[in-house]
């Protein structure tokens, strides 16, 4: 994965965080990405929310597997560890990662054909065992290290570059994800700052595995006429459930300006995520209803976005395991070694 | 050759009617009568109603390799008396069950048939179907009991232990014991010739299969991860580990786990767990067979490539393919020592039993992470599934992990800049830090070409740096790890080379060998990459025999790639049908080729 270092320039009166970090902080190296790539405003959208949830960098662990999305996890927070996995098993590897060391904010960064085609199995899996992670998928439909090839989220009658139909359905990451359990399922679209930033924080903030599709055009293989993840398709096919605002611990709530019905959640954390339908009667709790909206969505030719789903109450891995609250990894030596005496015991039982 | 604690059964049933608790009870007496003894499962890939086996090997000399030959029989499975008849040795003993008369096609003059209709008395004394099969097995081991002069009292004792709790288990049980072993008593001469008599030679051992020795080993290790997906023969070494880690790693006050156990959805999953968890800065581990290994090649190449740890259990079975998934066979040791695309070399260590397995377990979670880069522990169904007699397992509680080269964040203050793949020492291993350790220690970690500052190359001579000096980190490693184990004698001029569970067979074979005139040495390889002293035992022999349970002679290749040993001059003795290796096999590829050679 290539990156370019980016000089850091520091305007002398940026705005600092809570922690005393400014946006620049949260920067990593340079975009290669095609000029106007719908990733790399998802990079500037996930720098946004780390700098307004105080996260501290070295936190954080980012995970990504192989594709144009998996090579942005060298554009942001460059102080924190990064593993750009094998291709499609970003989920097993932060699986393993997140048993071995609980505390960390695991942001697994994905693509398409890395979640939907090589890699579906780690990731229904990964939304089974309820991961704690944000997993985003820079959803473009479309192969653009290889230059244009289908992917499983392409849609039936979208056209390749060179004029190819594509004939076979698409999976929906965000149908899968509720009818396999998944405790929060979102989507939104790359060029949508304003409804993606909260999604994002809240899904950071979200104890389990946190869903989001971003629709993301790319701009050189499948941003033409005839596409569906184009952005003057998305654009003008979006379908917003609930509007989103997020709202951290420790900050003045703000009183939304356009209050419909205004849904708040508790997040795990103690901060607040505060949904305000859009459609009549839309609840982001009840997981039928988020199926039935997203199926009535795509039967219009309309793509549901927003917060669709969210469950606070799920188990996420470590419950179900029941593993202490200390990360496997600081536990000392002597507190995992039965000794000596243990052993001299064991072995009457082998007799 | 056989005669008062030197001989051996083996007892033909069917799979799934409970026959390998009546054989486990046999050997667990005759062990606990301090007289050696080993017992070998050959069972098929099915949970009932194939044929199955189990072989005892009683030996006051301690050999522990399959037994030469078979002096009694217990023939309960008409579907294989054809083979099971043919099996006794001339003169030996075949048991089976009166209650059905015999056909006349299997007889046999040079054999004594002993009948006893354990049916019938079962069908009499126990109701239900399911007791009485299952007791059916309970009562030829108790005629085996007067037969052989097991110690009743043993028998009855294990069986108070196994089944205290449980009285309605444990009345029927003792009078199934008394059934056969009154019958036998009252209808024939009590013991036979080949019997046991007390001994004390077993006092400082146990009876241990490698799979739970393995869990043992990396649960005093202090492994904490452990991914894996459920596969013949390895499953139990996670379960074992499973049971363990809820006996000693559960936090009393809390009740909390202090170890994450995950059953992947597959192999290439429990490898990339391994991989997170390890990179993380856990020791993790999994347990795999033939089909999993080769689903987690892609992960063990990035492992090797950028440097992580990760302990690999590979209980090896009979491949290609589903191959026979209960048969043994050492058919892995290519794919262990080169795994995954790309130039690629990985540690494997070779236990040859179970007590060597605990201990090079251990060896491996150091060695892992002492390197970082996988280590294999190369097992198979044999050792890994087997009640094999080895001496007591040890702890020293002194022993303290080898972490590795880990720069905590004290030691980053102290640097100016952290370089993930820079070769400060000269021993080809760059230090690495933990993720959560703060931003001067943190780095990227690819698959893809990089140079030793960590960052992403396509330039020809950084990505060759990075592999230079990956080839340099093997090599001290071949230094580092455990020596091959030789046994010699006076005088010898062949050399046998060998490695894992034929060990037992080959030292035995090495004996019978001297009894006729070839003196043999014997080297046991314990690790690969091979340590100097490999190659140096090689160049001493003018005839040297590579013996090892696969095909393609996988060994000697290895010998020849590695030590530059032309591979005419190492013999293979090739034993690959499934089954444990016995003396005799290598006994007679040695004599015929040496009586080839001197005509």
């Amino acid at each position: 994965m290539s990156s370019i270092s980016k000089p850091t320039v520091r305007h002398p009166s940026e705005r600092t965080n809570a922690i005393g970090l400014t946006k620049a902080d949260y920067e990593g190296g340079m975009s290669t990405l095609c000029a106007g790539c719908g990733h790399d405003s998802v990079t500037a959208a996930l720098i946004q929310s780390f700098w307004e949830l105080d996260l501290p960098p070295q936190n954080a662990a980012k995970m990504s597997g192989i594709g144009c999305s998996s090579k942005t996890t060298a554009y942001f927070m460059r102080q924190s560890h990064g593993f750009n996995a094998v291709h499609g098993r970003m989920p097993s590897v932060t699986t393993g990662a997140n048993a071995a060391n609980r505390d960390l904010t695991y942001i697994g960064i994905s693509g398409d054909g890395d979640s939907l085609n090589i890699g579906l199995g780690q990731l229904v899996h990964a939304i089974r065992r309820n991961v704690n992670m944000l997993y985003v998928i820079e959803n473009n439909g479309v192969y653009g290290l290889t230059k244009g090839q289908f992917s499983a989220a392409s849609d039936i009658g979208s056209r390749s570059r060179k004029g190819e139909v594509h004939e076979q359905p698409p999976i929906d990451p965000v149908a899968l994800a509720l009818t396999i359990g998944a405790t929060f399922v979102a989507r939104s679209f790359s060029g949508d700052k304003a409804q993606l930033v909260p999604i994002l924080k809240a899904g950071l903030s979200h104890r389990g595995f946190a869903l989001i599709d971003v629709l993301s055009p790319c701009v050189s293989f499948n941003d033409h006429e005839g596409s569906t993840k184009s952005y003057a398709y998305v654009r003008g096919h979006g379908a917003e459930a609930v509007a989103t605002d997020f709202v951290p611990l420790r900050r003045t709530i703000n009183v939304p300006k356009h209050r419909d019905e205004v849904t708040e959640v508790l997040m795990h954390d103690g901060s607040r995520v505060r949904l305000h339908a859009t459609a009549p009667g839309y609840d982001a709790t009840d997981r039928e209803a988020a199926y039935r909206h997203v199926r009535a969505c795509a039967e219009r030719g309309e793509v549901a976005t927003g917060l669709l789903f969210i469950d606070e109450a799920g188990r996420c891995m470590h419950d179900q395991n029941r593993t202490v609250d200390t990360p496997l990894v600081q536990l000392p030596f002597a507190s995992l070694c039965p000794g000596k005496a243990a052993l001299d015991d064991l072995m009457a039982r082998y007799r | 050759m056989s005669g008062v604690n030197d001989f051996a059964f083996k007892s033909a049933t069917v799979n799934g009617t409970g026959s390998a608790s009546a054989n486990s009870l046999l050997m667990q007496a005759i062990f606990r009568m301090g007289i050696p003894v080993t017992g070998k499962n050959i069972f098929p890939s099915n949970i009932q109603g194939l044929p199955t086996w189990y072989e005892v090997r009683v030996s006051a000399d301690g050999y522990t390799a399959r037994p030469p030959q078979i002096d009694l029989m217990v023939a309960l499975n008409p579907a294989t008396y054809a083979q099971d008849f043919a099996a006794v040795r001339p003169g030996g003993y075949l048991l089976y069950d009166s209650s059905w008369p015999l056909s006349a096609r299997h007889r046999r003059a040079d054999i004594t048939l002993l009948g006893i209709p354990l049916g019938d008395m079962c069908r009499e004394a126990f109701t239900g179907d399911r007791d009485r099969t299952l007791l059916r097995n309970v009562a030829y081991a108790g005629a085996l009991t007067a037969l052989l002069q097991i110690d009743l009292g043993v028998i009855e004792q294990t069986l108070n232990e196994k089944y205290g709790r449980k009285k309605a288990l444990l009345e029927s049980n003792h009078r199934a014991i008394r059934l056969g072993y009154d019958y036998a008593r009252a209808h024939f001469e009590c013991p036979l010739p080949v019997h046991c008599a007390p001994m004390d030679r077993t006092r400082d051992f146990v009876l241990m299969d490698g799979n739970t020795a393995c869990a043992l080993g990396a649960l005093y290790a202090g492994a904490t991860v452990g991914a894996w997906y459920p596969i013949t023969p390895s499953t139990s070494l996670m379960e074992s580990f499973k049971a363990f880690c809820q006996e000693f790693r559960v936090d009393p006050k809390t009740k909390l786990n202090k170890y994450c156990i995950l059953q992947a959805e597959d192999e290439l999953a429990a490898a990339g767990m391994v991989v997170g968890a390890s990179w993380m800065g856990a020791r993790a581990f999994t347990c795999t067979s033939g089909p999993g290994l080769s689903l987690m090649q892609e992960f063990i190449g990035y492992a090797y490539y950028a440097e992580i740890p990760g302990v690999f259990f590979d209980v090896q079975r009979t491949g290609p393919s589903t191959g026979m998934p209960t048969r043994t066979q050492q058919a892995d040791l290519l794919s262990m020592a080169y795994a995954s695309h790309g130039d690629t070399k990985h540690i494997v260590l070779f236990p040859a039993d179970p007590g060597e397995s605990f201990e090079l377990a251990v060896t491996a979670f150091d060695m892992t992470e002492r390197f970082q880069t996988p280590v294999f522990v190369a097992t198979d169904t044999d050792i890994g599934m087997n009640d094999w007699m080895i001496p007591r397992l040890h702890w020293d509680d002194g022993f303290t992990p080898d972490r590795g080269k880990v720069l905590d964040a004290a030691a980053l203050d102290q640097m100016q800049k952290f370089f993930r793949y820079m070769d400060e020492d000269g021993d080809g291993i760059a230090a690495r830090t933990l993720p959560g350790v703060g931003g001067k220690g943190a780095y990227f970690t690819r698959g893809s070409g990089h140079d030793q500052w960590g960052t992403y190359t396509e330039d020809a001579a950084a990505y060759q740096g990075v592999m230079d000096r990956l080839k340099r980190k093997l090599e001290t490693a071949a230094q580092e790890l455990p020596k091959p184990v030789f046994q010699r004698q006076d005088g010898a001029d062949v050399g046998l080379v060998t490695l894992g569970s034929p060990d037992a067979a080959v030292r035995e074979a090495a004996d019978r060998l001297r009894e006729q005139g070839v003196r043999a040495d014997v080297m046991r390889i314990r690790a690969f990459p091979f340590a100097p002293e490999v190659a140096a035992f090689l160049a001493r022999y003018e005839t040297l025999f590579v013996v090892e349970q696969n095909r393609d002679a996988q060994l000697r290749s290895l010998l020849a790639i590695e030590t530059g040993t032309p591979r005419d001059h190492m013999i293979p003795v090739l034993d690959y049908a499934g089954l444990p290796m016995t003396a005799e096999s290598v006994v007679h590829a040695v004599t015929r080729h040496l009586e080839g050679a001197a005509r």
